[in-house]
């Protein structure tokens, strides 16, 4: 009954609502949403016309013709006491439009302040609702309006009203969620500090954000409203003066092996009003969540919005080796294009052509600022681009295959086997539901084919071998029971545990705190001398190129600029971009020294340091 | 973990107590002259104070509410005010039909929404469209009007089954499975929509999660991620859903078992409603508010074996 | 002899941890701070160190439990909501995230003309006073019609900024306020703060991971580790040649963007190690 409560929220609330000028001319577009509002616009009108559309009183019971066919005095016949069936079907819509709505419009208030209150202020109030909350959700509804009705006689407005408190959590759920989520934005915060008031916070910042959900969950409700309500009539408990559509399909369902018809018109209205509800919720909430993908999206890839279709012709600094590189070119990138499908149909480029070489052993550093591509170029060699995204042109060629042109199957023989990953965010990249040692194990057993007490005693080791203190009960932990550079560990662990040819690890230390990132890069040095093991890490940290790699190339609008020996390009940047960012390093540049004026008065402002 | 099923339990227990004690006092306050409604208006005013005296409704309510506790916890419920039977009687005979039909159309629709739900999730395009518009009809239209499409359509028509009764299934199992079929599809349509909607949402979601790019990284096919690693994430979600759902089917069961003239808790709720049966109605509550209880904590229990965070907490 | 603008002293913020009977986190355990008038005070950590917390507090949004926090000999850690919203005028703030310190649906004018109107200042005055701000962060004006969304992470950032200078407060808190924005942007944003610091005289409490940001920007440095400030001192000094075990291993365990150099770090840094790890041998057998 309270089934309703699914997915309203789209996933970030507050974002979404920045396309929302063009979301009613996008409403109006979709076929759905359209057929929708005509539909429920027609009902409403035949519910408001009701008089003026027939000239027979509902409730009118003629003896004389009882079950009548289709006449002109009856356009579609008269039911099983002899009442016009036209005239009881538009009155009907009266009613039932007006029960539902009353007990819709109590559940919406109830759980709108109620959300908006225990959301905003917690404490107690939160407690004692959400119990409330989960009493009312645990409880049968149709059970509880049979008991009501008990108590309260056949009322159809007393049971809409028990209705509208038994849906109100329907509201409060939904409410009471996305104020949590939106009281926790920054926003919030400035403008708390900015001395904004509760009531104007809420108003402002907080009320506008569940509006729309608010209407979504509304029509969702007002649908069930109405087939509760006629559900009660049909099993003959409501009301039977008032004329509704339940009270229509009771009388025809008792009729049924004589005249079946009867059935089909309050049928029909009743499935036409709710589908065109929750049609309309549906389109909505689509059109919410399409907005919040698109924004998404656009943030992964932010910055390359100028991406030309054709590429650039680069002007690509190549330093020359300092010393002949005798060993074996082990990945040799060329021309790689990458571009994501757009919703339009078009194709929006993030990678320009990239051409790059790693060598067997070598640690090759790939820097560059967000939106340079670099991550979606390491992404699109291991082919793991999320959703939309592929290789547009270019070859990657590895051990002398080009992987662009391997099948699914192949391509999975090549993963941890041969090239392996290393993510940037260690805590999103565990499954959470799976320790971490089989985690471990399972990659082992299908990459290497050995038994699962082999696979085990090598993750044990391999555990040990990263730095883990205590490998046995790290093997044995779920991912939240460990710290974010413990899990990094494990990630690197995997990332070797098939003894892999080339590593791309992406960022695989701008998540973690300084010390451990220096702890990080000891482990990654260590074991690349140790394994012989190739590495292309991206980065946008120079101190990260500089500590680490052998070779670096420096990426910018989805094209590399410069790219040679680490030590060459550090010494003597050449491209303009590379200049700039090295111009924009803080780290060797001069303190701010004391504050002059306070200097001036005394010595040294440091009364309270320690 | 037994720390947790304690708490769950005995949450479970306060709530039932709290149900049912509501339920009491509005009952009774609300039930008027009962032993006019049972003999009807030709008794006279002697035999009617007599028969309120016998059922005791005369004295005070909190009184009774005591007494009725009390006969309660030892499992009896009175007997009904209108055929004289045992609550504990009325209601257990019935359990089985309801239950039977109940879990039937959960295991029904758990299983076809998980399938149709990750097929959407996967192929996306087209087959995901169509499981959209059968989730939104599915959601839609309310289950009795199903019932009622199912029943001219397949018993009236086709006469593959017949439009009414109740088959036990010790008398006859093909027999049985003939007589549930179709109350069965009618609440299971609408609650596979919900359960599909969100299986589908879970997996899509559970997809773009990092971690799949980082199993897919070491060699994992996509069935094994999907069906091993995706779906036991997604799980946790679809499973809140059918609790909710196995609530909402016990309500559906009372309209659904009407139309099919099928003897179980649904038909006794409606005529016990329309009677002011207050033991019976009682007995009604207590029954139906142990089963969310138990189910809630078998979901629970299924969550916390899936979700590792779950049962730390 | 200047009186310090905001002195905090001996302050302890404890955080409820959910469950029964559990522990409450102690987020800050006895730290004291002051600042200038005119000051920027950088506060560095790691993650969990507490530096976020101490900022928050200072703003009102942390739950104080001992000690105290005086603004201009005033106290303020005890404020009520309602009094609090008197010192907006005086203290503001800069958020680390420049996506989400917006409201996504408000345009630049709506947000930076809250406070304003929250003072009752007229709709003309206040749409006056923000192109003045748009321009002192260096924005073009027409950028006040526009929503968030339109805007690189470093035009939020200067938005936010123009927020936090919109009622002439004397004290900023700066929350991360460039760590989320790329290296060339993350300079200019930092060149843009000393400017207005320089111009308006007003203080900073500036937290950040990042010695090498902290030591650009501030007067004096405070270290912060498990919710204790471990050193406190001039800028120079704290960032260069530490003398709390922890700030110095913080500050060698930072890579130096120089291949050469990084092999010395790296090698002192190893030494620093070995010589801690001894002594804390020492200091256990003892």
């Amino acid at each position: 009954m309270t089934e309703s409560i699914t997915n309203v929220m789209p996933d970030t609330a507050t974002e979404e609502r920045a396309a929302r000028s063009h979301l009613a001319r996008r409403l109006l577009r979709n076929g759905a949403a359209l057929f929708a509002f005509i539909v429920l616009g027609l009902i409403v009108l035949a519910a408001i016309l009701a008089p003026l559309l027939t000239p027979q009183d509902p409730n009118f019971a003629n003896i004389q013709s009882l079950l009548s066919a289709p006449s002109a005095e009856h356009p579609l016949g008269t039911d099983g006491a002899g009442r016009d069936v036209l005239a009881r079907l538009l009155y009907g819509t009266r009613y039932s439009l007006a029960a539902a709505l009353l007990g819709t419009a109590i559940a919406a208030i109830l759980g709108v302040v109620g959300g908006l209150i225990a959301g905003y202020y917690g404490r107690w109030f939160a407690s004692v609702s959400s119990w409330v909350i989960s009493l009312i959700m645990a409880l049968p509804g149709i059970v509880v309006l049979l008991a009501a009705r008990a108590v309260l006689g056949p009322s159809l407005w007393m049971a809409m009203a028990v209705f509208g408190v038994l849906l109100a959590p329907a509201f409060f759920r939904l409410v009471y969620t996305a104020v949590v989520n939106v009281r926790g934005e920054l926003f919030v915060d400035a403008a708390r500090v900015s001395g904004v008031g509760d009531f104007s916070i809420i108003g402002r910042h907080i009320l506008s954000v569940v509006r729309a959900p608010i209407i979504i969950q509304f029509a969702f409700v007002m649908g069930i409203a109405i087939a509760i309500q006629a559900g009660l009539d049909f099993l003959g408990l409501g009301d039977t003066s008032v004329p509704t559509w339940g009270n229509m399909l009771n009388d025809a369902f008792a009729r049924m092996y004589k005249n079946p018809v009867l059935l089909v018109w309050p049928s029909v209205a009743i499935a036409l009003t709710s589908v065109a509800l929750a049609l309309f919720a549906n389109a909505l909430r689509d059109e919410l969540e399409r907005s919040g993908r698109v924004r998404v999206r656009r943030r992964r890839v932010r910055g390359t919005a100028p991406a030309p279709a054709v590429v650039l012709p680069a002007d690509v600094v190549v330093h020359p080796e300092t010393t002949a590189d005798s060993r074996e070119k082990l990945l040799v990138v060329d021309s790689l294009v990458v571009g994501y499908d757009q919703p339009d149909g078009s194709l929006k480029q993030v990678v320009n052509g990239v051409s790059l070489t790693v060598r067997q052993g070598e640690v090759h550093g790939l820097i560059g600022e967000s939106g340079s591509g670099k991550t979606q170029t390491a992404w699109s060699i291991l082919r793991l681009l999320p959703e939309g995204g592929r290789i547009v042109g270019g070859s990657v060629v590895f051990g002398g295959t080009d992987l662009a042109s391997l099948s699914d199957t192949e391509m999975r023989k090549v993963r941890g086997r041969r090239i392996s990953y290393i993510p940037q965010e260690p805590m999103s990249n565990l499954d959470p539901s799976f320790t971490i040692g089989s985690q471990l194990v399972e990659p082992m057993r299908i990459a290497l084919g050995i038994s699962s007490a082999d696979a085990k005693k090598r993750a044990l080791e391999l555990l040990a071998r990263v730095g883990i203190p205590n490998p046995e009960r790290t093997y044995a932990a779920y991912p939240h029971e460990v710290s974010g550079g413990m899990a990094q560990r494990v990630l690197i662990a995997g990332a070797v545990s098939c003894e892999p040819d080339l590593v791309i690890a992406d960022e695989p230390t701008t998540a973690l705190d300084v010390t451990v990132q220096a702890e990080i890069l000891d482990l990654l040095r260590g074991l690349q001398k140790e394994l012989g093991v190739s590495i292309l890490i991206v980065t946008h940290n120079f101190g990260v190129v500089a500590d680490l790699c052998d070779r670096v190339s420096v990426m910018r609008d989805g094209l590399i600029v410069e790219t040679g020996p680490v030590r060459a390009i550090f010494a003597d940047p050449q491209h303009p971009y590379t200049k700039s960012l090295f111009d924009a390093i803080l780290e060797d540049g001069a303190a701010r020294g004391h504050l002059e004026h306070a200097a001036d008065r005394h010595a040294p402002a440091g009364g309270a340091a320690s | 973990m037994l720390r947790f099923t304690v708490r769950r339990l005995v949450s479970g227990v306060i709530l039932l107590f709290v149900i049912s004690s509501v339920a009491f006092l509005l009952l009774n306050l609300g039930a008027g002259d009962v032993g006019r409604r049972i003999l009807g208006p030709a008794a006279t005013a002697d035999t009617v104070a007599l028969k309120n005296e016998q059922l005791g409704v005369s004295e005070p309510v909190i009184g009774r509410y005591f007494d009725w506790l009390g006969h309660a916890l030892t499992g009896d419920f009175g007997t009904s005010w209108f055929t004289s039977q045992s609550v504990e009687q009325a209601i257990f005979s019935r359990l089985a039909v309801t239950l039977s039909i109940v879990i039937g159309a959960t295991v029904v629709s758990g299983v076809i929404a998980t399938v149709l739900g990750v097929w959407a999730a996967r192929r996306r395009g087209w087959a995901d469209k169509l499981v959209q518009v059968i989730a939104v009809l599915g959601f839609a239209i309310p289950g009795f009007l199903i019932a009622i499409f199912l029943v001219n359509v397949f018993a009236l028509n086709l006469h593959w089954f017949k439009p009414t009764g109740y088959v036990q299934m010790s008398a006859s199992f093909t027999g049985w499975l003939s007589s549930v079929t179709l109350p069965i599809a009618a609440l299971s349509i609408g609650a596979i929509a919900a359960i599909v909607q969100q299986v589908r949402g879970s997996v899509i979601d559970a997809q773009r999660q990092d971690w799949v790019r980082t199993l897919r990284s070491r060699g994992l096919s996509e069935n094994r991620i999907v069906y091993k690693h995706v779906l036991r994430n997604a799980g946790g979600p679809a499973l809140a859903v059918l609790a909710v759902q196995f609530i909402g089917l016990v309500g559906g069961a009372v309209i659904v078992e009407q139309i099919f003239a099928i003897p179980g808790l649904g038909q006794i709720s409606v005529s016990a409603t329309a009677q002011g049966d207050v033991p019976l109605v009682m007995g009604l509550v207590v029954v139906v508010g142990a089963l969310v209880v138990i189910v809630n904590l078998l979901i629970d229990l299924i969550q916390g074996f899936l979700n590792p965070k779950v049962r730390v907490s | 002899m200047t009186e310090p603008l905001l002195v905090v002293e001996d302050l302890h913020v404890d955080y409820p941890v959910k469950g029964w009977r559990r522990k409450p986190f102690k987020a800050l355990n006895g730290v004291s701070l002051d600042i200038l008038p005119g000051e920027c005070v950088g506060l560095v950590g790691e993650s969990g160190s507490g530096k976020t917390t101490l900022g928050r507090a200072v703003l009102g949004l942390a739950p104080v439990t001992g000690g105290s926090i005086r603004f201009k000999g005033a106290e303020i850690g005890t404020l009520s909501r309602r009094e609090r919203r008197r010192l907006s005028e005086e203290i503001q703030v800069v958020f680390q995230d420049p996506y989400s310190s917006l409201n996504p649906s408000l345009t630049i004018e709506q947000s930076l003309t809250e406070p304003l109107r929250v003072k009752k200042v007229s709709a003309a005055d206040a749409s006056r006073r923000v192109r003045t701000l748009l321009d002192q962060v260096g924005l073009p004006s027409n950028a006040a019609g526009r929503l968030p969304r339109e805007f690189s992470g470093g035009q939020r950032q200067r938005i936010a900024i123009a927020r936090a200078l919109a009622l002439s407060p004397q004290l900023i808190v700066c929350d991360e306020p460039v760590s989320a924005l790329d290296l060339s942007t993350q300079a200019r944003v930092l060149d843009l703060f000393k400017d207005i610091q320089e111009a308006t005289g007003v203080a900073y409490l500036f937290v950040s991971h990042d010695l090498a940001v902290v030591r650009h920007l501030s007067h004096r440095v405070a270290v912060m580790y498990h919710g204790e400030i471990v050193e406190y001192g001039p800028g120079d000094k704290v960032t260069s040649d530490p003398e709390h075990p922890y700030t110095q291993r913080l500050l060698l365990a930072a890579p130096v963007p120089d291949p050469a150099l990084q092999e010395q770090r790296r090698a002192d840094r190893r030494r620093l190690l070995d010589a801690q790890n001894e002594m804390a041998l020492q200091s256990g057998a003892l």
